[in-house]
């Protein structure tokens, strides 16, 4: 698997070349949130707030309304948490273009509780006007400006910075409210967003080995979120369908497939891996995926409780898993 | 709309607008039985400033019946209309007003009648279901360019656009009306020391420093009296004037200081309406407990029209 140093960097500068409108908004994590060579590339049309996020959405807010495109720039809680009043009122009820660029989502630093944005999505969904797209490596990371770009209103992205895997091609980016199909088979569904995309891509091997067919979905849009495939899937699933989410499992991606199961009057089960109502701590990413329940081997029982089966998967079965690039399936089957 | 000097004294036109405000929300307050009264009485002559003396605007582009609620903004609904569209059409050359607190819709409304940007019998629509002029205003609301009911997000979105508009060359101003008591919200510090930070001198702010909110009294002696030095400490300009005094705002609010500038109007909430001072300290809101009650404010209306 190759792993991409910083993909958001370099990218973002090419992209905003020819986007006069397209300004900065950061607020004292300029570097932290990878826009550092941003700000020395493009001085005029970057805006250093100072650890004021409330007037940073209002900023913004002003800014959009004269026809700029801001990408606030900082760490997600500092975003949905903070200010959500000023995110509300002065950004989302008018449906400005202001582009919320949100690093550190779910567990993905061991910043704590205070940095760990883990119901943004979630506060995010309830939020009118609000589109919310995640990136889950560094195509995505890439890609995500053209579709936040091409919103007209407000998006968050919860985005992720440093060494990013990639997962899927260059030559397949992002696209808003479309699903990626990275395996399939019969007997269950598994749906993830984010940096759980990898931790079930490690488990697809062993489960295929072990003789159990997963028909596994990555989602990078959270909102909208209608594309077709994902009820499709369920629906022909043997087992039924597991979410596996950075994030609580309250509001997040495993209550918007459960309400679109229960709006469809889906019989299938549904089991939500995630946070389960509950904060984290500082420690590593993968210590925090561990304890939390959110890697391979809680996807692995997972399967094992909503099929009745035990796989025999170990621990070492999933550290083996080499994990490829791999093609979207979606358009081998033109969906 | 700068009167011309020479077209007369601009005072008196200046006034009279003031003085109808108080007289039209009185009016309004006494048929619907509750109302924002103080805010007219202390703001009115900042009011009638803004719109006959200082602010330079196009004519409005707006329906003088405003238009009934149309939903609101999304991408998916074309038919939203800003509120903005009745201070006039944004140019370079115009300035902007941004209306902060959006408890004085009423007072607000009742400018744009007296300056004849709306119809008088729009204000028929006020708190009527289905209707944009709304009690706590929106920005769908007649004169409401953003949306600032919940208080103290104005000053920040105003610099934005001043930011903004500094960014293109424009050369008209972008003034904001505000309330003494937003200034305890911390985004309001946040938003005077980056307004400072950037040199937004494009950036002007008259306060109604009526010392007025909703629970009664702000806590003049710890709060109002060190506003003004706070402000400057912030990085910003600040002059206090009496804010019934014509010409004394009218030097204020003309001051360029090569800063964000802010004119600290410090106002009487029962400016000639006496009687409300039964109310202290108790002024936010009138509601008259009695018909005895409202027959007496109703006579010292009947001595203000005759």
């Amino acid at each position: 698997m190759e792993i991409v140093k910083r993909p958001h960097v370099e990218n973002f500068i090419a992209w905003a070349k020819d986007k006069p409108e397209v300004v900065v908004l950061t607020a004292d994590l300029t570097n932290s949130s990878e826009v550092g060579k941003w700000r020395d590339t493009y001085p005029d049309r970057f805006f250093g707030m100072s650890m004021a996020e409330q007037n940073v959405m209002g900023f913004a807010s002003g800014l959009a309304r004269e026809g700029y495109v801001p990408y606030i720039h900082t760490f997600a809680v500092f975003i949905y948490r903070r200010p959500y009043d000023q995110l509300a009122m002065s950004i989302a009820y008018p449906n400005l273009n202001v582009k919320f660029v949100a690093f550190l989502p779910g567990i993905t630093t061991p910043g704590g509780v205070t940095h760990q944005a883990i119901e943004d999505v979630s506060i995010m969904r309830a939020t009118p006007n609000m589109t919310i797209v995640e990136t889950g490596d560094a195509t995505e990371v890439e890609s995500v400006l053209d579709v936040a770009h091409g919103v007209d209103g407000p998006v968050y992205i919860r985005m992720l910075r440093g060494e990013v895997p990639r997962l899927f091609p260059e030559d397949e980016p992002m696209r808003l409210d479309e699903v990626r199909v990275l395996s399939d088979g019969d007997d269950l569904v598994v749906i993830t967003a984010g940096i759980t995309t990898e931790e079930a891509m490690r488990a697809s091997v062993p489960l295929a080995d072990a003789g159990v067919g997963v028909r596994h979905l990555h989602v990078s849009t959270h909102k909208p979120l209608d594309d077709p495939v994902i009820l499709d899937s369920i629906e022909r699933s043997g087992h039924g369908v597991i979410t596996l989410e950075n994030h609580t499992i309250i509001g997040g991606l495993g209550s918007a497939v459960a309400e679109k199961m229960a709006d469809a009057g889906s019989g299938k089960r549904l089991i939500r891996l995630g946070l389960r109502d509950t904060y984290a701590h500082g420690a590593s990413k993968a210590y925090l995926m561990k304890e939390y329940g959110l890697d391979a081997a809680a996807l692995v029982s997972g399967v094992e409780e909503l099929m009745r089966v035990d796989t025999g998967i170990t621990e070492s079965d999933l550290a083996a898993a080499r994990v490829e690039a791999t093609h979207s399936l979606a358009k081998a089957e033109g969906l | 709309m700068i009167p011309s000097e020479t077209t007369g004294d601009w005072r008196k036109e200046t006034q009279a607008v003031a003085d109808r405000i108080r007289v039209r929300v009185l009016d309004h307050v006494l048929s619907h039985n509750g109302g924002y009264m103080s805010q007219a009485l202390s703001s009115a002559e900042i009011f009638a400033m803004l719109y006959t003396r200082v602010l330079d605007l196009g004519p409005s582009t707006a329906p003088m019946i405003p238009q009934p609620f149309a939903g609101v903004p999304g991408a998916d609904n074309p038919d939203f209309f800003n509120g903005g569209a009745y201070n006039g059409p944004k140019a370079p050359q115009y300035d902007r007003f941004i209306f902060s607190p959006a408890h004085y819709a009423l007072v607000l409304y009742t400018t744009l009648i007296e300056v004849g940007r709306l119809a008088a019998n729009g204000l028929d629509q006020f708190d009527k279901d289905g209707s944009t002029v709304e009690m706590i205003g929106a920005e769908h609301s007649p004169g409401v360019e953003t949306t600032t009911g919940s208080l103290a997000q104005a000053l920040s979105q105003a610099a934005g656009i001043a930011v903004a508009r500094k960014r293109r060359g424009d050369t008209g101003s972008v003034w904001v009306m505000m309330s003494d008591g937003e200034f305890q919200e911390g985004q309001i510090w946040e938003a005077i020391s980056e307004a400072a930070k950037f040199e937004l001198d494009n950036l002007k702010v008259i306060v109604d420093v009526n010392g007025q909110q909703c629970d009664g009294c702000m806590d003049a002696e710890n709060y109002v009296d060190p506003l003004t030095g706070r402000i400057r400490a912030f990085g910003a300009s600040a002059v206090e004037v009496d804010g019934h005094d014509l010409d004394a705002l009218d030097a204020a609010m003309s001051l360029e200081t090569g800063k964000p500038h802010f004119v600290m109007a410090l106002t009487d909430p029962v400016r000639g309406l006496p009687i409300f001072e039964e109310r202290a300290p108790l002024l936010h809101y009138l509601r008259f407990t009695s018909e005895g009650e409202r027959d007496r404010y109703r006579a010292v209306y009947e001595e203000m029209v005759n």
